[in-house]
């Protein structure tokens, strides 16, 4: 039997095959996930902010997108996944709202994007597949097994990217 | 002036934030029951001081469609402040105040801007309750309404909260007319905010 694990917001959790792993509307925030096509152990994250060291209260390791894609780093591997062929699927960070006044806060979910993809790059995580940005919310389930991370959106057919 | 932190915030604060709570959505109520010119009764509201990860649990869920407004706002108290609604009693809203039943399952043009034009009146009257009782200058911008899963709608406040600490305040209110209408505020004061309003109510920090 196959279990399904959730990961929350500011959160991140590991995940070996035949289990899967889903967060669920994913707004401005982004959805990492990452796979040993191997060992068929992954793992995914939950960001919500681009940068831990802008902030000073920055304990939350999985808040931020270079803290948290570190800490997953670190749980996959040590839960047996081999470093060197990780790879990685990313989706969300849409913008919500279309509004003007606070634009920092508002292009929040494309920072968070492009922060991700920097951390992955140092990382030397290629990515495999991306559906970020547009306007709307996604719920994403990762397997681990496949490697298929399947994307649920309203008023839309399942995907898988 | 001190700054104020939600992660650990005092009971008193947290009365005293939970009280303008229950006095805006009090409000809110009262504009709604004009606007829909019938009786509209307010449940007492549920104020929460929530962890990220507990977020959707305290809500109906993260893939429940809702509808959200949102607002930035500006002056003495800045920040931004969204209302959810879950989608049916967004729609039974709307169908009421246009005096006819909503067809189908999306939202006409017309829906949409009525709906925004209810979030605009529900959202203000939160804030104009506010601003009176702190003597605080209060102005919102253009509402902006987006519908789509409660998670992702949350996720731009969430955020907001994020960038301050690592819990978020949400006050839930629930209306009934002739159904339960559940709806969801969420005022963002930035953290200087929170200070200027505990101040003016006569609060030392």
């Amino acid at each position: 039997m196959s279990v399904e694990i959730k990961v929350g917001m500011a959160d991140l959790n590991v995940c070996v095959s035949p289990d899967r792993i889903t967060t669920l509307g994913l707004g401005s925030c982004v959805g990492i996930a990452l796979r040993d096509p191997v060992t068929k152990i992954g793992g995914l994250a939950h960001i919500m902010l681009p940068d831990s060291t802008t902030i000073r209260n920055n304990s939350n390791i999985p808040k931020f997108a270079d803290t948290g894609i570190e800490e997953l780093v670190k749980q996959v591997t040590r839960r047996g996944a081999n470093r060197s062929r990780l790879v990685a699927k990313i989706a969300g960070g849409a913008q919500m709202f279309g509004f003007n006044s606070n634009s920092e806060m508002v292009r929040v979910g494309e920072r968070n994007v492009q922060a991700t993809k920097k951390k992955l790059a140092e990382l030397r995580i290629p990515i495999l597949a991306e559906d970020t940005g547009k306007n709307f919310g996604r719920t994403v389930i990762f397997y681990p097994e496949t490697g298929d991370f399947v994307i649920r959106a309203v008023g839309k057919q399942e995907y898988k990217i | 002036m001190g700054e104020i932190s939600l992660d650990e915030m005092s009971n008193e604060y947290f009365d005293v934030l939970r009280e303008l709570g229950n006095i805006g959505a009090g409000n809110a109520t009262t504009a709604l029951a004009q606007m829909m010119q019938c009786k509209v009764d307010m449940a007492v509201p549920k104020v929460q001081l929530l962890e990220f990860r507990e977020l959707g649990e305290a809500m109906v869920g993260e893939e429940t469609v809702m509808a959200g407004i949102y607002l930035g706002i500006e002056g003495d108290i800045k920040g931004s402040i969204m209302f959810l609604l879950e989608k049916a009693a967004a729609k039974h809203l709307v169908g009421k105040l246009m005096g006819m039943e909503s067809e189908g399952d999306e939202f006409s043009e017309m829906e949409f801007s009525a709906l925004k034009e209810v979030g605009n009146i529900i959202t203000g009257s939160y804030l104009n309750s506010l601003s009176s009782i702190t003597n605080l200058a209060i102005y919102p911008s253009v509402p902006d309404l987006t519908v789509d899963m409660a998670g992702a709608i949350l996720s731009v406040p969430a955020i907001e909260f994020a960038a301050l600490g690592d819990r978020m305040l949400m006050i839930q209110t629930q209306f009934f007319d002739e159904m339960v209408l559940d709806g969801y505020f969420i005022l963002i004061p930035d953290l200087d905010s929170y200070g200027r309003m505990l101040t003016a109510l006569g609060i030392t920090i």
